[in-house]
């Protein structure tokens, strides 16, 4: 499983492109970067990976994963998983439904479902949240419970946009730590775009610098 | 870049073709049917025009000039005293009193259907009334005055009706547009330049406001200018607003009054046109003159007795409109109730007791028409937001302004025109035909509560669950709707309110084969028993209570758990 990037540029309308052409390879389990300071287009290049591109944003180049081209695929049918620097929890399930609204349909069975949630939940040191309401929860165990949620739905490649920068210093680190090790164990590739250095280093992987 | 985005027969399509089909296309045909009937044009009563003749006999009638007058006077003076209560309230109380709060004690004055506060109202202000009883004793009368206090000539108790109605919903309108102003730190500024409170809200903070609320005010401005309902039991009767006057043309038996009803609505369309072309004028005008102004420097410290006089106003209204809703419910319970006592002598329940005899079958009426007609707008509403979403554009900003057409253009102004279309169709009469009548206005209120909450929905919840794998279908259904049902029930609950509130839409289409609770209720105002009066408007003042209630109630409940839902009032 792998993500290539070939010669991507975007632009809005007739207006030039945001930033140079990228390309960049991700092989399996690995965590590419892309650096650049605030405004440059950073979020707008995980939109166009993600389909999630607005009307009237042009995407040229090539984006492909596994060997499939993206190119005018619907966002839910690309299995790319996305985090945000908010976890981004859907505020009307409880913990344990929103990783159930994540666990592929393929999984069949009210308590083998059920079972799954409660251990990705274990896992990630949330055991005894399922019932709880999202809000409820503090930073860092909204963070876990999203990425949870993201990688029960079986994603082939995980989008991060800047995921540790509204975390404190000190859950910074261990957050980081937690991500990563679940990224190269789940094998997929990654993308992740941030302005800390630290976030490049730790990911240990290609690093593209924006603009 | 998605599939379907760019096919013809996206959501977006849909939504924005049945919004055209359904609401422009009826309006401009119906505008379309009184034009040519206003020059002498309708085949139906034999008349093959086009001739002036119309025109000719409307300018003969009595009392013309004196209803295009009333009609002036009446609808400009209540919008604007209306307005300035509205904005001194806003400037008076902003930063002190919670907006949440105001919100709900404004619910029910929102909730409030014209014609059963005008019913109200009227119990009140009547000689015979709670105020004229009061005053009894100390004045020694004994028996009640012989004072026009309703239907005066001037129109003075039509004026205080509408403004009991138009206050609180511009109060509404003003607290959601200054959610979108930084208030706190524009004050913070201009007071420490040395400009008193009342001075930095006239100079700072209106000017940004006004381009947020134009259109409501333009839509409060049409209405008063046009409303039948609440001017036949509040309005002066002879001669009575232009409004009524055609109503009462367009309901006479002998049917060559058509022509000039139709132009005299062409007129009333005019009237309000000029209205608007008034508001424009004086827009410019400030515009320079404020300019020049607020270039001076003044400081000024005057306006704080101004702020008060509208609290004190609006505590009046409010205190007017609560006694007028109480009315209507002591009556409909009221047995013996002789001048002067307050309370009544002896209760009875025998008003109430006779649903089969009448309030039973306008009641069903009333519920059925109100929940299609606001369940049509919303699915509407919801398929025009979420079609928006997934071609992933922005806003259709023509049809959005042109959805709220059927507000500003005069009902009387078109309703007729319409009816002669559906009457070739043989739908004039049918239920059917009153439910989408209704949806006309329904929907731009609906649309209006709905399009803010629905855009100010995080994106990334959406992307999120496509991320996960959720196709359209289930992102509207497992996310957007449950995230939005607050607002979602607001915006049926509102719509219901309309709904129950339509008198003309309810007469016209109807044909006065379909009563309703208003349509009951309005023409037994004109009676004397205010016990079966009461029932009517005590009614129909209840199920927009009613679905406010529940609109309040069920996202409480279902959400009663989960604290980032919480909290929201509907709007």
């Amino acid at each position: 499983m792998t993500l290539t990037l070939d010669a991507v540029a975007i632009r809005f309308r007739a207006a030039p492109p945001l930033f140079p052409p990228l390309s960049m390879h991700v092989a399996p389990g690995e965590i590419g970067t892309v650096m650049g300071s605030s405004g440059i287009g950073k979020s707008t290049l995980l939109d166009a990976v993600g389909g999630h591109l607005d009307h009237g944003f042009v995407c040229s180049g090539r984006i492909v994963l596994n060997g499939r081209d993206l190119a005018g695929l619907p966002p839910e049918q690309r299995r790319i998983g996305l985090m945000f620097q908010d976890a981004v929890l859907f505020p009307h399930l409880s913990v344990a439904d929103n990783l159930a609204f994540g666990l592929a349909a393929r999984i069949k069975g009210r308590s083998q479902r059920r079972d799954m949630v409660l251990r990705a939940l274990e896992r990630a040191g949330l055991g005894g949240t399922a019932d709880r309401d999202p809000a409820t929860l503090s930073g860092g165990q909204r963070a876990r419970a999203a990425l949870m949620r993201t990688l029960l739905s079986e994603p082939l490649a995980l989008l991060l946009d800047e995921p540790f920068s509204k975390l404190d210093a000190g859950l910074r680190a261990e957050m980081r730590a937690f991500t990563f090790a679940h990224i190269r164990d789940s094998g997929i590739p990654a993308l992740m775009v941030t302005h800390d250095a630290t976030d490049a280093q730790g990911a240990a992987g290609p690093v593209v610098h924006l603009g | 870049m998605s599939g379907g985005a760019y096919s013809l027969w996206s959501l977006r399509a849909v939504a924005l073709g049945c919004v055209s089909l359904g609401i422009l296309a009826p309006v401009a045909a119906g505008m379309w049917q009184t034009v040519r009937a206003a020059f002498g044009s309708l085949p139906a009563i034999g008349a093959f025009g086009p001739d002036a003749g119309p025109w000719a006999d409307l300018l003969a009638m009595p009392g013309l000039l004196a209803a295009v007058r009333l009609t002036i006077v009446t609808g400009l003076g209540a919008t604007v005293l209306s307005l300035m209560v509205a904005i001194g309230v806003c400037a008076a109380l902003h930063g002190r009193r919670s907006p949440r709060l105001a919100a709900r004690v404004l619910v029910p004055f929102l909730a409030m259907p014209h014609a059963a506060l005008a019913i109200g109202l009227a119990f009140v202000l009547a000689p015979s009334g709670w105020i004229g009883r009061a005053m009894a004793p100390w004045l020694g009368w004994d028996r009640p005055p012989d004072l026009a206090t309703v239907n005066d000539p001037w129109g003075l108790a039509l004026i205080l009706g509408l403004m009991i109605k138009e206050v609180p919903f511009l109060l509404f309108v003003l607290l959601s547009a200054l959610t979108q102003i930084p208030v706190r730190q524009q004050m913070a500024a201009g007071r420490a330049l040395g400009y008193g409170r009342g001075m930095v809200w006239i100079k700072v903070i209106l000017p940004q406001l006004w381009p947020l609320i134009r259109l409501p005010v333009m839509i409060v401005l049409a209405y008063g200018m046009s409303v039948v309902d609440m001017a036949l039991i509040l309005g002066p009767s002879n001669p009575p607003t232009l409004a009524v006057m055609l109503t009462r043309l367009f309901s006479n038996p002998d049917l060559r009054l058509l022509l000039p009803a139709s132009a005299g609505g062409l007129l009333q369309l005019g009237l309000v046109i000029a209205a608007f072309a008034l508001v424009w004028l004086v827009q410019r005008g400030l515009r320079v003159l404020g300019g020049c102004w607020v270039r001076r420097g003044r400081r000024g410290g005057w306006t704080e007795p101004g702020l008060a006089l509208t609290v004190v106003v609006l505590s009046g209204l409010v205190v007017l409109g609560g006694l007028a809703m109480s009315a209507m419910l002591v009556w409909s319970f009221a047995w013996r109730w002789p001048w002067p006592a307050l309370v009544p002598d002896s209760w009875s329940l025998r008003a109430w007791m006779a649903p089969a005899g009448g309030w039973g079958r306008a009641l069903g009426h009333t519920v059925v028409i109100a929940l299609c007609s606001a369940g049509l707008s919303l699915l509407l509403a919801i398929a025009w937001l979420e079609g928006e979403d997934r071609a992933r554009r922005g806003r259709a900003r023509w049809a959005e302004v042109l959805v709220h057409v059927p507000l500003l253009v005069p009902q009387v102004s078109f309703l007729f025109g319409m009816n002669i279309l559906l009457l070739r169709l043989g739908l004039s009469g049918s239920l059917l035909a009153v439910i989408w009548a209704h949806s006309l206005f329904v929907f731009p209120y609906v649309m209006l509560a709905l399009a803010a909450p629905w855009r100010a929905l995080d994106p990334r919840l959406g992307r999120t669950a496509a991320a996960l794998g959720a196709g359209p279908w289930r992102r509207l259904i497992g996310i957007k709707l449950p995230v939005l049902l607050a607002p979602v029930c607001a915006a049926a609950a509102i719509g219901v309110a309309v709904s129950v509130a339509q008198y003309l839409p309810t007469l016209f289409i109807g044909a006065g084969r379909v009563p309703t609770l208003t349509t009951e209720a309005v023409t037994l105002a004109a009676s004397s028993d205010r016990r079966v009066t009461g029932v009517y408007a005590s009614l129909q003042a209840a199920l927009p209570f009613l679905a406010y209630l529940l609109a309040f109630a069920l996202p409480a409940i279902v959400h009663r758990n989960r604290r980032d839902l919480r909290g929201q009032v509907p709007e």
